[in-house]
């Protein structure tokens, strides 16, 4: 997890099933990026790593875009990736749609701290790169064989 | 009760052995299917946080073929396959049945028998640690995948991550053709299964 302010980039390499979620503050140019593994931290016994889980990530995120000088009530979110990276001809188990989960549990938490999601490039069968760029909010999406996307 | 957070010597010496006694069995499958000398690489046995996984084995965007398998029954967890696009490339050339592979992509027929090579391979592995332990482990079909590291590993990693912070991984290397081309595997156990796999060697 990491935020920082321009001209500063933030990035995060080969994501699969994770979710990254992008906060963005327009007025100071402020941004936040979460790494997220899990959906929601009720659900899973041990889950004392706030990092790992949509709910607990966003909370801290907020908690560290504040404390960086950021107006947490005027963010907008963007969230990339929740592939499936392995697909199994009988159907396959959670754990292989887990990339489906964290995305629903993604949007669902930025709309429960009435963050609005302004775009997503999310699902596929295929891994993504983020670069996050805090002049403008833009998050350029890289990928192996299927080119580079902006949203 | 094995604690993957506090692993030590004795430990890690006994994980290098399973690792060990499958890969081996892993490489004599392999070639026999080339008709060629596999070597061994010492096996690592690694304790990782989630977000070093990535970098540790070699970095997050870097393409490779991965191929996954799901392990279950007694011993539970996954295994993974991964090797280079270039080394796939060599391993289908020495299968011979593929002369022209077409660098950069590759076709159905061909995907299909890297995944088969993978089910042999890991399906070797995984018996001879059923023979070792006497436990039955059974393994679902192979899946292949050709993308960047870190996505791939993001499979493994979610799995046991919903147990906990960390991810023991015993990983084994094959090689050949004077060591150039090289496939790495692991065997990435749930944390319930270290004790059941100890218990099962002896260990107390």
């Amino acid at each position: 997890m990491k935020v920082a302010k321009n001209p500063h980039l933030l990035t995060t390499l080969g994501l699969g099933s994770c979710v990254g979620i992008a906060l963005y503050d327009r007025e100071n140019k402020i941004g936040g990026l979460a790494h997220i593994m899990l959906p929601y931290s009720n659900e899973f016994k041990n889950n004392s790593n706030p990092l790992k889980f949509a709910d607990t990530a966003v909370e801290k995120l907020l908690y560290k875009m504040k404390e960086a000088g950021s107006n947490i009530e005027k963010l907008t979110g963007k969230i990339a990736g929740g592939a499936r990276m392995f697909n199994f001809k009988n159907g396959g188990n959670d754990i292989l749609r887990i990339g489906d989960r964290n995305v629903l549990a993604a949007k669902e938490v930025l709309k429960s701290f009435d963050i609005p999601l302004i775009s997503e490039d999310t699902g596929g069968t295929y891994g993504r790169s983020i670069v996050f760029h805090l002049d403008d909010g833009k998050v350029v999406i890289k990928t192996v064989g299927r080119g580079i996307k902006t949203i | 009760m094995f604690d993957v957070g506090d692993i030590n010597s004795f430990y890690l010496d006994i994980f290098k052995e399973i690792g060990n006694i499958g890969a081996g069995n892993a490489a004599t499958s392999l070639s026999k299917l080339i008709n060629k000398k596999v070597n061994m690489e010492v096996p690592r046995v690694k304790t990782l946080n989630f977000y070093e996984v990535p970098e540790i084995m070699g970095g997050a965007e870097k393409e490779v073929v991965g191929v996954y398998v799901e392990i279950s029954e007694d011993i539970r967890g996954c295994m993974l396959l991964l090797m280079s696009q270039h080394s796939a490339e060599i391993l289908l050339k020495e299968l011979m049945a593929f002369n022209n592979i077409s660098s950069g992509s590759f076709t159905e027929l061909e995907l299909s028998a890297l995944e088969e090579i993978a089910n042999i391979l890991l399906g070797a592995y995984l018996s001879a640690i059923g023979t070792l332990t006497d436990l039955r482990i059974k393994y679902s079909v192979p899946s292949l995948a050709i993308d960047m590291a870190g996505a791939i590993l993001s499979v493994p990693i979610i799995k046991i991550g919903q147990m906990g912070d960390k991810v023991l991984f015993i990983e084994t290397d094959l090689l050949f053709k004077n060591n150039s081309i090289r496939v790495n595997i692991f065997l990435i156990p749930e944390y319930d299964s270290f004790d059941l796999m100890l218990e099962a060697l002896g260990v107390e």
